[in-house]
């Protein structure tokens, strides 16, 4: 969780182009709408140009008659006539707003849409070690808030942008038609106002990023001391944390203190600036009207102009705080996206259409990271079709590490994993998947009906196949029992299962997707009642009967059932054998039964799992 | 409405506030002066005065415009500074909040969601403060001075125009209902996405082992369809919000020139008045705007205050007695009697009767979940029992002052927590008075927890940052620094909370030698799966779901059989174990 609010300490650039450019790839596929929504823009922008020209002709035509160039006498119907064209100009402007609007929207969302699918297929492909480094929130913010903040540039952003340059240009142009003079008079104060703005731009971005950064650094603070508030609290220290978030907090009050002063200087200053052109325009004006050099109704249309010339520039401000967002999450998408696929299908993968199901590990060496030690040191065993083999070890021993490579969800660094004598490498990791299936003993189940979670999104799976998968382990019974059957919801939103249940669940979720290999991850969990036991029990044996099976066991019946046990130790093959043989070996596998499986002798009576015993070891 | 709790910050700030509309209101007023003077140069002009009148005008708005400007920018420091302030307060107030709270609150509360609260909600409640109470009244002050000064031009105009300009806030509201009930949906929409992408990536391994990342993502790839279906709907009426406003205001426009045009050809108003009048219509377009923008502000402000309050009225339950006794100094004597604890409903612990003598060393031991760092959280009250009474010399903990008790404790938990932060200030936490620490006594507490020659290796010694964005320890370095820690405040109770089990056996006899030589005026309580550590104990209990089955030394525990005899034989076991190397064999 902490790290979730370091990494958002990524600021990001107001503007970087090649991020942009990556951005401009997304709208791509839309170009013909959004040229569209630009060209209905451009026709929206210059509607707003028509109302200063419009009172200008109705001044000088019809109200001030005698005006040059004007009509000799005031013209009421005139004035209702230039009134009638306004409001026909204006009903054109409500149109082609609101149809440029929905179709930047459109584009907005249809590229939203392609960039979080972009994500969640990347997120698809990449290997678990991946996963197991990256908290699940951070993923969830990437696809949600992180790609809002993007949406909110192209609809809002650039589009506002371009309507601004319109309007800006447009405002110009007719300036400078009307009369050069008066224009030039108003761009006079041109050069102060950029120069106010890029100063307001310079110290606005150092504001924004000395605010985000310490509000940043003030939530990792208080996230930390949520999480660690026991301790805080045990040694008396909660004044001491509580001067620390103060200086914190104080540190991010003055910085936005800082930039709500920037901004609220940058606001009247632009007014002023705008105030300044138009009294020259006054002055300036106001002198060659009376020596009938320029109209009234000019000189009334050019302040009505030089007042909204300075609109734009004020908005400036908005659009850089979203810029300034939208930045930040892009980079922090695309990192993401660039993630690389470590674990990759082969270029010319080889197929599977059914397995024997034997299985070879050939001196297999693993590590999960480089620099930690290594979990698989040398390890060589082969399985014949049909095996049982139940593997077991003291905590650390690697078991899981063997499931792990086996399913690909990992590489080993050194030797070869084969599956009916084809190296797992070779074969394209779901087809390897589809052959090989996985019981795991803390059941995942999603949200949905009881149905979706046996059948999950493979709709080549019958209901009848589902009915059989459930009765086949013993699970029918509960489920009929459930309020809608198979169709009750489960998790969150519906009824609540009982650990048991969850993983008699989980076995016919294995039975009904039918693969040639089981491998179990029979872990100890909390306790079931001895009926349930019994279930599971039950269950297992059925998912095993005919398969070729790794049980990384708990179970002392799983154990004693098995055709072979592998023990390991600290990495390697220590012992391997019947259970009968490796008892009598007296060796390490009989010092682990004592410790471990021997409480579970006589009636089903599970471990009470003294001194921790085996938790899920690495 | 609001709460009392926002009323009371804004409050403590109400002369900023005051300042700040006494403010809103002078720069309205020198704003609407303006098309006045305006007005008088426009009319000036169809007469013909002379350049230096014109400058005169031109002089006067652009003062005019300054002093607008100052006032405005006294009003936007004073009302949006006095938001950020109330921000900050309530920041303040929120983690003092939290840090009085109990630890079974945190357990009931996901971390998650109290940052969001920090994060999103306050920030929510400023920008009501700041933005919203500052448009509010900027609003009505607009309206309000610009009806006056149109008035004061012509009745008949004014009453034009003010049968137009009510259809914005018309329209917000008619449109406003729809574009929420869609925003909702969107909003759902979202969500669902956003719980399917969770569930996702929480069960990536079921996911991958079979082989369903592509129903997977046909799945999402459905939600996100809905996702872009719903904002479409939305963007169909919220995108005819803003030009139906630009609409209205722009039908205003024409009717100021019609009317106002005929006005001005019948000689009822001037022209300059025309001009005038158009310019407190445009201004006018803006404020119609805001109302809709500050309702907004206000619904969001109300339900994070309402999330805050949350928060702020749950009460802590672990609190300092009315007249709390103090301890000091404290001999270390510990005393459970009839002791029954019971957390969420089940039970923990069942009549634990048990004496701890001033200056003892008790060990603890049973299997897991039996309950032993249930049984030592008492002390430092944790937790409060549900029946029977834990005593520190002889006080019931609940009478004694939480300060005092906590501060003659020394615990070390069994998930160690460090900061991120220096390895200094990491075992200064141990420190009586926060910093107060110096290095000496931080190197003789390391040495003793045998940090110290680790400590030596890293390159900043005891100014290395731990964490993630430091060096990364290991298990037992992190343990022993958590040692160190707990050492440092010199405690007449120490409690180690299986807090050497990633300490291998030959520093543990190190440490635990350390701590006997310093031992002999503290009462020491472990909890430890390793025979080792415990055997030397004065006295060793023996938990099993909750209740002391077995009590002794380690000799005669043994003697007599049963669970300890049980752990000690499973013990050396697993010693034999570990010692195994398979390569030989």
């Amino acid at each position: 969780m902490s790290t979730v609010f370091q990494e958002d300490e990524i600021l990001g650039r107001t503007y970087d182009a090649r991020l942009i450019r990556r951005l401009l790839g997304y709208i791509r596929p839309y170009r013909t709408t959004t040229a569209m929504a630009i060209v209905l823009l451009l026709v929206a922008s210059l509607t707003d140009l028509v109302g200063p020209s419009l009172y200008r002709v109705a001044i000088d035509r019809y109200i001030v008659p005698g005006a040059r160039g004007g009509a000799v006498a005031a013209d009421l119907r005139g004035v209702g006539g230039v009134a009638a064209v306004y409001l026909f100009v204006l009903g054109i402007g409500f149109a082609t707003r609101w149809l440029q609007t929905y179709l930047m929207q459109f584009v907005g969302q249809r590229a939203m849409y392609d960039l979080r699918m972009h994500i969640f297929e990347h997120i698809q492909r990449l290997p678990m070690a991946f996963f197991s480094r990256t908290p699940v929130g951070r993923l969830v913010t990437r696809i949600t808030n992180d790609v809002d903040a993007l949406n909110e540039l192209i609809t809002s952003g650039v589009v506002a942008i371009f309507g601004d340059i319109a309007t800006l240009v447009g405002i110009v142009g007719v300036m400078l038609w009307m009369d050069w003079r008066l224009a030039l008079v108003v761009f006079t104060v041109l050069p102060f106002v950029f120069w106010v703005t890029d100063r307001f731009r310079i110290r606005a971005r150092e504001a924004y990023r000395a605010a985000r950064t310490r509000l940043a650094r003030i939530n990792a603070y208080l996230n930390e001391q949520i999480m660690g508030m026991s301790v805080v609290q045990l040694f008396t220290q909660e004044r001491r944390s509580l001067r620390r978030f103060e200086q914190l907090n104080d540190e991010y009050l003055a910085a936005s203190l800082d930039a709500t002063r920037n901004f609220s200087q940058f606001y009247p200053a632009i007014q002023v600036l705008g105030t300044l052109a138009v009294a020259l325009l006054l002055w300036y004006g106001g002198g060659q009207v009376v020596q009938r050099a320029v109209t009234l109704g000019v000189l009334i249309a050019a302040l009505q102009y030089a007042d909204r010339f300075f609109e734009p520039i004020r908005d400036i401000s908005d659009k850089f705080n979203i810029l300034q967002a939208a930045m930040a999450s892009s980079e922090r998408i695309f990192r993401l996206i660039d993630e690389p696929v470590t674990l990759q299908d082969p270029p010319a993968p080889v197929t599977l259409p059914r397995v024997q199901g034997q299985i070879e590990f050939r001196d297999v060496w693993f590590a999960y990271e480089e620099d930690e030690g290594w979990v698989l040191r040398g390890v060589s065993f082969a399985i014949e079709p049909g095996q049982r083999v139940a593997v077991v070890g003291h905590t650390g021993a690697g078991k899981t590490s063997i499931i792990n490579l086996l399913m690909r969800f990992y590489d080993p660094q050194r030797g070869q994993v084969l599956i009916d004598g084809v190296d797992v490498r070779q074969v394209r990791q779901q087809e390897l998947r589809r052959h090989v299936g996985l019981v795991l003993q803390d059941v995942f189940l999603f949200s949905g009906t009881v149905e979706r979670n046996i059948r999950l999104g493979d709709h080549d799976i019958t209901e009848e196949q589902i009915r059989q998968a459930a009765r086949y382990v013993g699970a029918a019974r509960f489920i009929d029992g459930l309020p809608d059957g198979y169709r009750t919801e489960v998790q969150e939103r519906g009824t609540r299962l009982s650990v048991g249940q969850k993983q008699l669940i989980a076995f016919a979720r294995a039975i009904a997707h039918n693969p040639e290999v089981v491998l179990v991850l029979d872990e100890a969990t909390s306790s079931v009642d001895a009926e349930t036991e019994r279930l599971i029990q039950g269950a297992m044996a059925n998912v095993l009967r005919g398969r070729t099976s790794i049980i990384i066991a708990h179970r002392l019946s799983t154990i004693q059932h098995a055709d072979r046990i592998i023990v390991l130790h600290k990495g390697r093959i220590a012992e391997q054998g019947t259970h009968q043989e490796l008892l009598a070996r007296g060796d390490i596998y009989a010092k682990l039964y004592l410790l471990q499986y021997k409480d579970q002798e006589g009636a089903g009576q599970l471990a009470a799992d003294p001194l921790g015993g085996p938790h899920g070891s690495s | 409405m609001l709460s009392q709790r926002f009323w009371s910050y804004i409050r403590r700030h109400r002369r900023s506030y005051l300042w700040g509309y006494a403010a809103v209101l002078a720069s309205i007023l020198m704003a609407q002066l303006s098309p006045w003077a305006l007005k008088l140069a426009i009319d000036g002009i169809r007469q013909g005065v002379g350049g230096i009148t014109l400058l005169g005008f031109a002089a006067a708005l652009v003062v005019l415009a300054l002093i607008e400007a100052a006032f405005n920018y006294a009003m936007r420091l004073a009302i949006l500074g006095a938001a950020l302030e109330i921000e900050a307060e309530l920041r303040r107030d929120y983690f003092a909040h939290l840090q009085r709270m109990h630890l079974g609150f945190f357990h009931g509360a996901r971390t998650g969601d109290l940052m969001a609260r920090a994060v999103n909600d306050i920030r929510a409640v400023q920008r009501f403060a700041g933005i919203g109470l500052m448009r509010s009244c900027h609003t009505t002050v607009m309206l309000v001075v610009s009806v006056a000064f149109m008035l004061a031009i012509d009745v008949r105009l004014t009453l034009w125009t003010m049968t137009i300009l009510p259809l914005v806030t018309i329209l917000f509201i008619a449109l406003g209902r729809e574009i929420h009930q869609r925003f909702d949906r969107v909003q759902e929409q979202f969500s669902t996405l956003s719980a399917r992408a969770q569930e996702n990536f929480s069960g990536i391994r079921v996911v991958k082992a079979f082989a369903q990342e592509e129903a997977e993502t046909a799945e999402f790839r459905a939600e996100n369809e809905k996702v872009v279906t719903t904002n479409l709907l939305l963007a169909r009426i919220q995108g005819a919000l803003w030009p139906a406003i630009g609409l209205i205001l722009g039908v205003a426009s024409v009717v100021l020139l019609w009317q106002g045009g005929t006005d001005v050809i019948r000689g009822r108003i001037t022209l300059g008045q025309m001009v005038q009048f158009s310019y407190y219509l445009a201004r006018l377009s803006f404020p119609m705007i805001a109302l809709g923008w500050v309702t907004n502000l206000w619904q969001q402000g109300r339900a994070s205050m309402d999330r805050l309050d949350e928060i702020f009225d749950r009460r802590p339950q672990i609190t300092d007695p009315p007249d709390p006794v103090v301890l000091e100094p404290v001999s270390g004597r510990i005393e459970f009697r009839d002791v029954t604890f019971a957390y969420d409903g089940a039970p923990v612990l069942h009549d634990i009767t048990l004496t701890i003598p001033a200056g003892s060393t008790v060990a603890i031991v049973g299997p897991t979940g039996s309950g032993k760092s249930t049984l030592v959280h008492l002390i430092p009250r944790l937790f409060d029992t549900t029946e029977g009474q834990v005593l520190v010399d002889g006080h019931d903990v609940r009478r004694v002052s939480l300060g005092s008790l906590r501060r003659s404790i020394g615990i070390v938990p069994q998930e160690t927590f460090l900061f991120s932060d220096t390895l200094a200030e990491n075992i200064a936490l141990g420190a009586d008075h926060g910093n107060g620490a110096d290095l000496r006594a931080i190197a003789e507490v390391a040495a003793i927890s045998r940090i110290a020659q680790d400590v030596e290796e890293f390159p900043r010694k005891y100014d290395t940052v731990v964490g993630e964005r430091g060096v990364t320890l290991s298990g037992g370095q992190k343990q022993r620094t958590a040692i160190a820690r707990a050492l440092l405040r010199d405690p007449k109770i120490l409690i180690l909370d299986d807090a050497l089990s990633s300490v291998d056996a030959s520093t543990e006899r190190e440490i635990l030698a350390g701590l006997r030589r310093t031992r002999a005026a503290r009462t020491s309580i472990l909890i430890s799966h390793r025979i080792s550590t415990i055997q030397d104990a004065d006295l060793i209990v023996v938990l099993s779901d909750g209740r002391i089955v077995q009590q002794g030394t380690h000799t005669s525990l043994l003697a007599r059989g049963g669970l300890y005899a049980d752990l000690y034989e499973k013990q050396l076991l697993r010693e034999a174990l570990e010692a195994e190397d398979p390569s030989l064999s």
